[in-house]
């Protein structure tokens, strides 16, 4: 499964579309691109254990983004999450390679960019995380996360690289030289980095944001009660009318079309995760979900209308959707017809 | 971003984004003024956006881009009649902020200043025609944040220093290790010389500015420091010109949290 998955997400073309410059996904568009990865192996996942994955993922994301110490940092943290994906498939030396290119391809790409650059892509994507709040059991546990769903931010620790630790102020006359020091306090209690984490592609990272959470066996509860507070303003962007959404769906379809989807065939029986207790608790769970957390998957079905659209097709028909989901069997929606209801 | 220009014979509301600049009356009730960003001068792989606002020379309002160009705006005193009088050209990285002289400028020493990405610092002097009388280059390190204040620069930075330098020559007379963590937002009080600085490091300072009048030293000296738990503080002002009450805003925060003198 794991092997499957991650030639998936590898995959050349797939990496192809997502190196190319471009806005942020709406979340819509992010949430289906990653119901279609996860369903690149045998593994199936019901809609109520499907919801809570991505609400774990966006959580940890959200957290390393947040405590990201400098803005470059953001690189090493994906360092961070192709190092355990590696880990994953070190047996399979064809996809090693895959993952190792797209290493090579982030350095080439992003290893360049000033910190101002690095911040404005962390900006973005806080932005695209901004009112989340759902508790993650794990964070509370750990104390990362508060009962409110805020993170916890330390005033305390080392400083990032290139950072100082804050206190000294230091006054120079008309000819530069120093004059004056003095010091001031605060209840910060900050020490300086011993080293730098390695960009190069085999190396020690130093920052942990970003390595494996669930290393040791750890729970997977998420609670959504009291976080819905501020979604309401939210969810109503999502609802108008964006011309700008039937680029999206073009480029959406351009990047499901990378992805190979593999369908349980013959002998091997596919099997389904369930991230509750019990069967029961994930029914009870998929038809309690907060309205206003519900995601809106956008189902992209193979269509058989012959004309403009066969190019399409034909992208879309290369991939399958094996089971029904949870809530029905999937209808035959057109795309482009989907486009003019959004 | 959003920004009041004051200007003597009005005030208008600048508002900036990745589409361009917007200019509306004061009580936000018409737009005055729309100035639509071009894309083509960008690569494909730059985003595009406009980002700090300043009202100078009492009669423009400047505009940075992320190409680095200033666009100066000519303002009349009153109606729709705005005209770009100007493309400022010495910023090679996206211009981060710019900042006008609050107090007295000291002879020579310029009443404008632009800080971008590289941490670069330029000093001007407004009129018909812009002049740069000095420019200060960086250190690595993007410069988040700038204000001008008799004759003294104050800038804050992505490395959570900040820097005070002399507007007329460009020395750097103080130099601060003030928080932890990348500084988005400073401001100055002009009738005390308080300096309000806020950062990601949850911090917020207050800092007294000063010039020894004998040896025309400039001073800093901290005097408060506030940590607003568990937040990165994205936006800190003074709610007066003395500086006794300041306002701060963070990510994720939907209240904006109001500090005074007790």
């Amino acid at each position: 499964v794991m092997n499957d998955i991650i030639t998936t997400m590898f995959n050349k073309k797939f990496m192809e579309e997502l190196f190319k410059p471009q806005e942020l996904y709406s979340k819509k568009a992010l949430r289906t691109v990653y119901d279609r990865l996860a369903h690149a192996s045998i593994m199936r996942l019901n809609q109520a254990s499907m919801d809570k994955l991505y609400d774990l993922m966006t959580m940890a994301f959200k957290y390393q983004v947040l405590l990201c110490p400098r803005p470059k940092d953001i690189l090493l943290i994906t360092f961070n999450h192709l190092d355990a994906i590696k880990d994953f498939v070190y047996d399979a030396p064809g996809i090693l390679n895959q993952v190792d290119e797209t290493f090579r391809q982030l350095i080439e790409v992003y290893g360049c960019l000033s910190a101002g650059e690095f911040q404005l892509i962390r900006q973005t994507l806080l932005s695209f995380f901004q009112d989340m709040h759902i508790r993650v059991s794990i964070f509370l546990k750990d104390k990362v996360q508060n009962s409110n769903g805020r993170f916890v931010l330390p005033i305390s620790g080392p400083v990032p690289w290139g950072t100082e630790v804050p206190g000294l102020i230091r006054m120079f006359n008309h000819n530069g030289d120093e004059v004056k020091r003095t010091e001031f306090t605060t209840d910060g209690n900050y020490v300086l980095p011993q080293r730098e984490g390695s960009f190069d592609l085999y190396g020690d990272r130093v920052l942990k944001l970003g390595t494996n959470m669930y290393s040791v066996s750890r729970p997977v509860e998420t609670h959504m009660s009291g976080s819905s507070k501020n979604l309401a303003s939210h969810a109503k962007e999502n609802i108008v009318p964006n011309p700008l959404v039937k680029e999206e769906l073009n480029f959406l379809a351009r990047l499901l079309g990378g992805m190979e989807v593999k369908k349980p065939g013959g002998s091997e029986t596919g099997f389904r995760l369930n991230l509750f207790t019990t069967d029961e608790e994930e029914e009870h769970a998929a038809l309690t979900r907060p309205e206003e957390l519900s995601y809106k998957v956008i189902n992209i079905e193979a269509t058989q209308e012959p004309g403009p659209r066969d190019e399409l097709s034909r992208i879309l028909g290369a991939l399958e959707v094996e089971e029904p989901q949870a809530g029905g069997a999937a209808k035959g929606e057109d795309l482009l017809a989907l486009m003019d209801a959004l | 971003q959003a920004a009041w220009c004051v200007l003597p014979s009005r005030v208008l509301l600048v508002l900036t984004s990745q589409k361009g600049i917007q200019m509306y009356e004061s009580d936000g009730s018409i737009m005055v003024y729309w100035h639509a960003l071009d894309v083509t001068e960008h690569h494909p792989a730059q985003a595009v956006f406009a980002r700090g606002i300043a009202a100078a020379g009492g009669r423009f309002v400047c505009v940075g881009t992320s190409s680095g160009l200033v666009l100066v705006f000519d303002i009349p005193p009153k109606g729709t009649n705005i005209t770009v009088s100007e493309v400022l050209e010495q910023h090679h990285d996206a211009i981060t902020d710019i900042a006008a002289e609050l107090g007295q400028a000291p002879d020579g020493a310029g009443d404008l200043v632009t800080a971008d990405d590289a941490g670069t610092l330029c000093v001007w002097s407004t009129g018909e025609q812009f002049s740069l009388l000095g420019k200060i280059p960086g250190f690595g390190w993007s410069c988040s944040s700038v204000k001008l204040w008799n004759g003294i620069v104050a800038a804050g930075f992505g490395n959570g220093q900040i820097r005070l330098h002399e507007a007329a020559t460009g020395v750097l007379r103080a130099e601060v290790n003030a928080h932890a963590r990348w500084i988005y937002a400073l401001d100055l009080a002009p009738c005390a010389g308080k300096l309000l600085s806020g950062a990601e490091d949850s911090f917020v300072h207050v800092w007294k500015l000063s010039r020894n009048p004998d040896t025309d030293d400039v001073e800093i000296q901290h005097c408060h420091a506030e940590c607003v738990t568990d937040t990165q503080v994205c936006g800190a002002r003074f709610c007066d010109p003395e500086g006794n009450s300041f306002a701060v805003t963070g990510y994720d925060l939907s209240e904006i949290f109001r500090y005074g003198r007790a």
